[in-house]
């Protein structure tokens, strides 16, 4: 199994959610992030002081799917979120060990 | 017009019928009808003025949540619950107080300086709704208006308690709720009620021919100065200044509940202007209605214009602003002047409020919420358009022409005298009062608990326990560097450092 870890812009999520499911994958889990890349943040004025805002919003999607479908998931979250400006963020692949199915108590990929 | 208004004058026409009536029946009693019909129609006018003194008197209560939505949403969402404490408790802190001696200090009759008949919760011998010399009692200061006591009671507590919730604002974020509790007293009981009287209680500023109709000076610059005092004695925030002495902004949590607040606090000043003439006068309060819109848009349009100019951006905080100012600036004068000058006063209060708000930022005086520059710049600035723009045609009699209008500079000087005395007065008051408390109690948390967060560290709650985010920004996190490289808010991703 890969898990998939995409961090991409906020509003990219119905997009990277559409192209998934449309792909036959079910289930993903979504969280409200904040980083920083190459980009380093920007700058907001408030009341005549500028200051910086180091850490944007990003969101983070996580999938897992069996091996197979690693490098075809990958492909589609990086094209789906894909707006060619700077912040469009990273898509991170690792190796999962094991899943669990917790009502089932069902393991590995018949658990996904 | 009102049902009351439309059901007492169907009780007069009714009344007026009947003693007619009555008059020809009994020959031997004459009853003059027209005599009956006037006093009827005196009994109306005290009717209809009591309702429009205490609906004015509702809408002034209402900017209290005016005053609790802009402040709390200026600041930081770890000081919500304090700051909405604050300005809770300062209405009712401000209703004993005012009661028990604010009121009789304020309206008694007595010296020059402050009443002495009828100190104590309103209780001297009074002859309302009875006017000018036809009153006998103790508050003769208010004799020019034919309510009811306790109307003018309500009417006067309600802008005691603006100029408390005024403080509020400035010394946010850092204050000890304990020793702004007790401030509130003084202010509202001792300090606000002795100016007051020196303006409208019938003293000596009142004597020498100054004019303040609804509050510029009497409420907002006093709210204005002991907020100052307040800020000035208290320091600054801890992170508003870096040690290079830049100025770090700290941004508020909800300009969405600041925006709402200000809405709230325009509407409220149709009773607090409008509402000062203290009776249902067509004319006066139609017109005082519109000085007062006038004013307050030409307030947010200037510091729209003037924040666009020298900020980039037409910050919204600074469009607030500039409303407030324009409504503090004609508050003075609405009854005075006429409708183009209060556009006029209205623009020049939005572009002062601006200036000065980034004047007090850069000599570290820490004011969160724009308190200082709103009610005592813009007070001060109001109450001497005044002098500039008064005409005597509005309201006969009293302040005569001003500067502008070939009246001489007599009027602005007397303007001018109030400003000063009144901004020393409290001044030291102010200073008096904080120090005590200083000395007495403490007046600032800890810096543990000022990091922390007044909600957790004053009243061990906090206002969002559903959410607990960091900010995404911190002080300390000078802007400098990337001040240079050109990425800006709004503009679409520029990356740096590349």
């Amino acid at each position: 199994m890969k898990k998939i870890e995409a961090v991409i812009k906020p509003f990219k999520l119905d997009d990277v959610k559409e192209a998934l499911t449309a792909a036959g994958i079910v289930g993903m889990t979504v969280s409200e992030v904040r980083g920083f890349g190459r980009q380093k943040g920007h700058t907001e004025m408030y009341r005549g002081g500028e200051y910086s805002v180091d850490f944007l919003p990003k969101l983070k999607v996580e999938v897992v799917v069996p091996d197979d479908l690693g490098e075809q998931v990958l492909a589609l979250i990086a094209a789906a979120a894909k707006t060619g400006a700077i912040g469009d963020g990273k898509v991170f692949v690792t190796p999962l060990l094991e899943a669990v199915r917790i009502r089932t108590g069902e393991r590995g990929e018949r658990a996904l | 017009m009102t049902r009351q208004g439309r059901s007492v004058l169907l009780a007069l026409a009714v009344g007026g019928l009947l003693a007619a009536g009555g008059a020809a029946l009994a020959q031997d009693k004459p009853v003059d009808p027209l005599e009956t019909l006037e006093a009827k129609a005196a009994d109306a006018k005290v009717a209809i003025d009591t309702v429009w003194v205490l609906a004015a008197a509702f809408l002034v209560f209402f900017m209290n949540l005016g005053f609790a939505a802009v402040e709390s949403g200026f600041c930081r969402a770890k000081n919500t619950v304090t700051i909405l404490a604050k300005n809770f408790v300062v209405f009712a802190v401000s209703s004993i107080a005012f009661l028990a001696v604010g009121f009789g200090i304020m309206f008694g009759d007595g010296t020059p300086f402050f009443g002495t008949h009828g100190l104590w919760f309103v209780g001297g011998a009074d002859g309302s709704p009875a006017t000018g010399d036809a009153y006998q009692g103790v508050y003769a200061a208010l004799n020019w208006t034919g309510v009811p006591l306790w109307a003018k009671f309500f009417f006067q507590l309600v802008f005691a308690g603006t100029a408390g919730t005024i403080v509020s604002g400035a010394v946010a974020e850092r204050v000890k709720f304990g020793a702004f509790y007790l401030f509130s007293f003084c202010m509202v009981g001792l300090i606000y009620p002795v100016v007051g009287h020196w303006i409208w209680g019938g003293g000596w500023l009142a004597q020498l021919g100054f004019w303040d109709f609804a509050g510029s000076t009497v409420v907002h610059s006093v709210g204005g100065w002991a907020a100052l005092i307040g800020a000035l004695m208290l320091g600054p925030r801890i992170g508003k200044y870096g040690k290079d002495g830049r100025v770090h902004p700290i941004p508020g949590h909800s300009i969405a509940l600041g925006t709402l607040g200000v809405f709230v606090l325009w509407f409220g000043w149709f009773g607090f202007n409008p509402g000062s003439t203290m009776a249902a006068d067509p004319g006066a309060i139609a017109r005082i209605a519109v000085t007062t819109n006038t004013a307050a848009a030409g307030g947010a349009v200037a510091a729209s214009v003037v924040a666009w100019l020298l900020l980039g951006k037409p910050d919204l905080t600074m469009i607030l602003n500039g409303a407030l100012a324009g409504l503090v600036a004609i508050t003075a004068p609405c009854a005075f002047v006429s409708v183009p000058s209060s556009l006029v006063i209205g623009l020049a209060a939005g572009v002062l409020v601006v200036l000065s708000v980034l004047f007090f930022d850069r000599v570290r005086v820490d004011d969160p919420v724009g308190a200082v520059s709103v009610h005592l710049v813009c007070g001060g600035f109001g109450t001497l358009a005044l002098g500039l723009f008064a005409q005597d045609q509005f309201s006969p009699g009293t302040t005569g022409n001003g500067l502008l209008f070939g009246g001489g500079a007599k009027l602005l000087l007397a303007q001018l005298t109030g400003v000063v005395a009144v901004g020393l007065f409290v001044a030291v008051a102010a200073t008096l009062v904080w120090g005590l408390l200083g000395a007495v109690m403490g007046i600032r948390v800890s810096a543990e608990e000022e990091r922390e967060g007044l909600d957790l560290g004053e009243h061990g709650i906090s206002a969002y326990p559903e959410f607990h985010a960091a900010p995404a920004w911190g002080p300390g996190v000078p802007a400098a560097a990337s001040a240079t490289s050109g990425a800006r808010v709004g503009a679409p991703a520029v990356e740096r450092g590349r």
